[in-house]
């Protein structure tokens, strides 16, 4: 019995794999620093819009390397926010991914949508350069590459830094850690990451939307939560991993929905509702052995 | 050396709610004082650590360290030159990183390690020795994560933090007041040890009137945001705690 096809597979495994940059993402803001960041849905859209512009220049490679950039200056507006003007984290996330939406029209010519010719993709240069007419290679190359720097980024006192600023910002500051600089850096980090991931996402699907940053953040969280679910919780090159295998996984659980009839018109709320299961399950079990607790005393 | 001139800090100016914490205060503290810092709740020894540490900027006056005007100095950037302890054991730690990476961290405040990549070995060793002098056993727990010791062992650490790049000034809010009685005397002793090999410059905040007067070399109570007492030399050694406790509001 044939449950997926072959080509529906690689094509869950591919998508998994550029969307684990988007967990990683999360996890640099969500786990790391503390917040989950909503700037993401911006910055995402963002790194497509100039992929996008840049590969109709001919330019896909430049246009990755411009995603990130426009990502990071995101993530750097949202850490001014929260630390220079004092803004609520939430709502500093909010209102960068609110003002990118125009930014993103702006950089997108005022259209809300720019197609992509697959010749003019980056996977097809790199099948040309290569002779690997395999978009999953690359895709993984890039995954590795991200995720490897991203782990000895976290290693170097400066990456101790942003950790520490998340665990514990008090000391953080005792420790003669400019807070603002740390914090502002991680969020810079993170929407880098998220923007490589839309930029990838854009020349992988041929084309860039307005709308593709709606809902990403709970997609990706719901990613981080099925990697930690599978790998647990231990140290960054673990959870690094388990992140980036978390999001694997939800494409393929999601492809192999798909295949049963499953609505895709549902698939933003049962993503929305892992994520509230996994986060709220502590508590429920809690509610539970006090519900016994008190039925056993009942007795 | 420490120098504090006419150094005033209000909380909540113009509500209801209107405290001056601090109130036109000067002292100084040459190099090598080790003061102990006594006086009732609110009476404003907290505020007065606060204020030099920069957690709040003084309302007027100045703040000299070493030579150096720090009074508008962000926070930060005072923590090179300032070690702080404070009452509670979770305060000066990273709970999810272990040992060697809270050390590294604290290692390099006065260091430029920033992309550095990993402890290394000689770190390691550093770390080792220091941690062994606490006599806790952690020397062989380096990749132990700071959550999971006990707070006396969490506050023998950040002790080593504060001083592994020795300070230019130490300040201790309590720091052993949430320990045991034995882990407590430990730590204490641990601190004095530190203080007397390095001559750091320290201000301890303590409510314990027998350690008030016999450690270090200078006492002050603080009252209302105002030094009403400073001792030193014969007086202090002719004070005694029932006097001492007698002079409390
Ligand atoms: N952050 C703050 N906001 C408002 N009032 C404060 C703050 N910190 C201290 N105070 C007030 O300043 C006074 C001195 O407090 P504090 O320095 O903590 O005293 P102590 O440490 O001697 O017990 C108290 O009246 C306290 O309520
Ligand atoms: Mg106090």
């Amino acid at each position: 019995m044939q449950l997926m096809s072959f080509v529906a597979f690689i094509g869950a495994v591919e998508l998994g794999i550029i969307f684990a940059l988007l967990a990683m993402g999360i996890f640099v803001s969500y786990r790391v620093l503390g917040v989950p960041d909503l700037t993401v849905e911006g910055s995402f859209t963002s790194g497509a819009a100039v992929s996008a512009v840049f590969v109709v220049m001919g330019q896909p490679m430049l246009g990755l390397l411009m995603a990130v950039a426009a990502g990071a200056v995101a993530g750097i507006c949202t850490g001014l926010l929260q630390t220079k003007l004092r803004v609520q984290p939430i709502l500093a996330g909010i209102l960068t991914m609110t003002a990118l939406y125009s930014v993103n029209l702006h950089i997108m010519g005022g259209r809300a949508n720019i197609p992509l010719r697959r010749d003019q993709v980056i996977f097809s240069y790199f099948a040309q350069f290569t002779g690997i007419d395999r978009r999953v290679v690359l895709l993984l190359l890039v995954l590795v590459v991200v995720g490897a720097l991203l782990v000895l980024f976290f290693h170097t006192r400066t990456g101790l830094s942003v950790r520490a600023t998340g665990d514990n910002e008090e000391m953080v500051r005792a420790s003669s850690i400019n807070s603002t600089f740390t914090k502002t850096l991680g969020l810079a980090i993170a929407n880098a990451i998220a923007a490589l991931c839309g930029g990838l996402i854009a020349q992988y699907q041929g084309f860039a939307d307005i709308n593709m940053g709606v809902g990403m953040v709970v997609v990706a969280l719901a990613s981080l939560i099925i990697g930690e679910a599978i790998f647990g919780r231990r140290g960054v090159i673990w959870n690094v991993f388990a992140v980036s295998v978390g999001a694997v996984v939800y494409r393929i659980i999601i492809a192999f929905a798909l295949t049963f009839n499953f609505n895709p018109m549902n698939l933003r709320a049962v993503s929305a509702i892992i994520v509230v299961i996994a986060i709220s399950y502590p508590a429920i079990k809690n509610q539970w052995s006090l519900f016994m607790l008190k039925r056993r005393a009942k007795k | 050396m420490l120098e504090f001139k006419n150094v005033t800090k209000t909380f909540n100016i113009g509500t209801v709610n209107e405290r001056t914490a601090l109130n036109d205060i000067s002292i100084t503290l040459p190099k090598g004082d080790f003061v102990t810092l006594v006086g009732s709740n609110g009476g404003g020894k907290s505020s007065l650590m606060n204020v030099i540490s920069g957690v709040y900027l003084a309302d007027s006056g100045s703040i000299t360290l070493d030579g150096r005007d720090i009074t508008f100095l962000p926070e930060h950037k005072r923590s090179r030159d300032i070690g702080r302890l404070f009452q509670d054991p979770m305060k000066g730690t990273a709970p999810n990183m272990t040992i060697a990476e809270n050390l590294f961290l604290a290692y390099g405040r006065a260091r430029r390690l920033g992309f550095r990549i990993g402890v290394g070995k000689n770190l390691t060793s550093l770390f080792q020795e220091r941690l062994a002098l606490l006599d806790l056993g952690l020397e062989d727990r380096l990749r132990t994560k700071m959550g999971l010791l006990s707070g006396g062992q969490r506050q023998a650490i950040t002790l080593l933090m504060a001083t592994i790049c020795t300070p230019k000034l130490l300040m201790l809010d309590e720091h052993t007041a949430a320990l045991d009685p034995a882990t407590a005397d430990k730590v204490l002793k641990l601190t004095e040890a530190i203080i007397k090999e390095e001559k750091i410059t320290t201000i301890m905040i303590t409510h314990d009137m027998h350690q008030a007067l016999e450690l270090g070399n200078r006492t002050l109570m603080i009252e209302n945001g105002k030094i009403i007492q400073d001792l030193s030399g014969p007086e202090r050694e002719a004070m005694t705690v029932d006097k001492l406790v007698g002079m409390f509001k």
